[in-house]
């Protein structure tokens, strides 16, 4: 590559950024997403075998996180048929997670050492 | 109302707090503690959300969250240990049903979340995303409601198989996809609404041809998808608090799913094309295993056997969590302790209905966890052990799994029980595992058969024991 070259490659990803161009927001959503998978990929393996069904109730808990958008469906003041299904939406993510986050407390306090 | 940084900045730290609820599981001590950090976490979203100036609805959301939180709370504090299996499946289902009325909410006022073009209609990046969080949200919910139909015995475990099944289910999943497509490219409710009929069909038709002993890879996966349900919606909402939760959860079932499909040395796609298990055992098999001999004993006879040996090994299965066998279970390692023999369990991945079953049955009678221990771990102290007692698991102690390259379940990773100086078999017939085999562990001279309820059996070498 020609010093020439090499300047017109660095201007224009430089130039990218001067003209203050952001990318579409869902490969930022894109970027986040893989990286969490692959936070979860390891942080999943450490799991130890003997805890796998508290694993799936928690995780049960955790994917009920769909709340967040329940709550947005849900917020507008006047009713219609969207705010209807967010609330419906709001009471079944409701009992995952209180279920959910209860009976993995529950099963967790059974796991007890040798006396 | 905090700034848009200040809500970004308080997602991250639930993410983070999620991220260490899961990351104590990696040990009993550290997994309650990690387990508040997830409720926080949950709890920290939930209200920053609640604070946010569009969510103005409260005391109809209060109510909701009232409502639903009683529903689960009461089901988590009274369900039975031994039903799980399918508790978990049913709340999988509910994420799937919620994921479905979000996407359906946000493609009818689409203004309400920010995510409208100028004509009040759907961006097509938006309509992609809906796509698919709808129809995973879909396929999860009546999916997950099947399997807790399998698994609570409202529906046979039998696999349902006809005719150019897989044929039909291909068709169907070719529609879907062509009504999402055409739904991104015109945004029109019809695509929309023939999108999500077929994929809530397809969520029944994946799951019924699955035997109930496959379970445990469906559970898993049903687990992953409503995952990536949640992920999908967040990436319609662009809500990073919603990806990331997702995409953990989405990562968690498919690692679980490996796992459970390895244990059985079957690929997901054999066991999601399905017919596997809960058949009726051919005509041919079952007179087989009428014809070679073998020995049977009395509940006294196992207790003689176990109070002389040294070290005994346990190897508990489904049949265990059927007969809520457990507590006797327990009893009987309590007095065989006292009298100074050495107790262990060994558990197969795939024993019971859901990964890690057995682990929280034992848990539940007050077994202590550091004397139960995984396959990996405990196959090579069989030869050292004087009585391997089997108790409702069949299967995944079959030794012809590992000599017998004709057997469908030949490769698959089993306790090598056979090993041991004897075996006592606790089952209530001769008959054979979901897998339709015989196991030639029944037959070998150093096993005998005590052909009883788990259950009764325990006791009764209890009561011998004394």
């Amino acid at each position: 590559m020609s010093m020439q070259a090499m300047h017109e490659a660095v201007a224009q990803a430089g130039g990218a950024h001067a003209a203050h161009a952001t990318a579409d927001p869902i490969v930022f959503s894109f970027t986040v997403f893989v990286l969490a998978v692959i936070v979860g990929y390891h942080v999943v393996w450490n799991v130890t075998p003997a805890l796998h069904t508290p694993l799936m109730s928690v995780t049960n808990a955790i994917s009920s996180i769909i709340i967040v958008g329940a709550l947005l469906a849900s917020g507008p003041i006047e009713m219609n048929l969207a705010t209807v299904l967010g609330l419906i939406a709001v009471g079944l993510a409701s009992v995952n997670i209180f279920g959910g986050f209860m009976v993995t407390q529950r099963m967790l306090a059974m796991f007890k050492k040798r006396k | 109302m905090l700034s848009v940084n200040m809500v970004q900045l308080a997602y991250l730290l639930a993410s983070v707090l999620i991220i260490f609820a899961l990351k104590g599981l990696a040990s009993p001590e550290s997994a309650r503690r990690g387990n508040l950090f997830g409720m926080l976490g949950m709890g920290l979203a939930v209200l920053v959300t609640l604070q946010l100036d569009s969510v103005q609805n409260y005391a109809w959301i209060f109510a909701a969250i009232a409502f639903g939180g009683l529903i689960g709370g009461t089901v988590a504090r009274k369900i039975p240990m031994t039903h799980m299996p399918q508790t978990v499946a049913f709340m999988h289902s509910l994420v799937g049903l919620a994921a479905v009325m979000i996407a359906v909410s946000a493609a009818y006022d689409p203004v309400a979340y920010g995510i409208a073009n100028a004509a009040g209609g759907l961006y097509p990046a938006s309509r992609i995303e809906l796509f698919l969080g709808t129809f995973i949200g879909a396929i999860t919910f009546t999916a997950s409601l099947i399997a807790f139909g399998k698994l609570q015995g409202l529906l046979s475990g039998k696999p349902l198989v006809f005719a150019g099944q897989h044929l039909l289910n291909l068709i169907l999943g070719v529609v879907m996809i062509a009504a999402g497509i055409i739904f991104c490219m015109n945004g029109a409710w019809m695509p929309f609404l023939l999108m999500l009929a077929v994929a809530l069909l397809l969520g029944v038709l994946l799951i019924v041809p699955i035997g109930g002993a496959d379970m445990p890879v469906i559970v898993s996966m049903l687990n992953s998808y409503s995952g990536w349900a949640a992920a999908g919606i967040g990436f319609t909402l662009g809500n990073n608090m919603l990806i990331v939760a997702g995409a953990l959860v989405g990562s968690s079932g498919a690692i679980l799913s490996y796992i459970m499909c390895k244990a059985m040395n079957r690929s997901l796609l054999h066991v999601l094309l399905g017919g596997f298990g809960g058949d009726a055992p051919a005509a041919g098999g079952a007179a087989a295993a009428t014809d070679r001999p073998y020995k049977s004993g009395a509940a006294e006879d196992a207790a003689f056997l176990l109070a002389n040996a040294r070290s005994v090994v346990i190897v508990p299965g489904y049949g265990l969590a059927v007969a809520r066998a457990q507590h006797a279970l327990k009893e009987m390692v309590d007095v065989l302790t006292a009298q100074g023999v050495q107790v262990k369990f060994a558990i197969h991945p795939v024993a019971g209905r859901m990964p890690g079953h057995m682990n929280v049955l034992l848990a539940e009678a007050d077994v202590p966890y550091d004397i139960v221990f995984e396959m990996d771990e405990i196959n090579s102290e069989f030869s050292d052990t004087d009585v391997a007692l089997v108790i409702g698991a069949n299967d995944v102690t079959n030794p012809a799994a590992k000599s017998d390259p004709s057997s469908p379940i030949y490769g698959m990773p089993i306790l090598e029980v056979s090993k041991a100086q004897h075996v006592i078999v606790i089952k209530r017939s001769m008959a054979v595992g979901y897998a339709g085999l015989d196991n030639d562990l029944f037959y070998m001279d150093q096993t005998m058969m005590l052909f009883s309820d788990a259950k009764k059996a325990c006791e009764t070498i209890v009561q011998a024991l004394d």
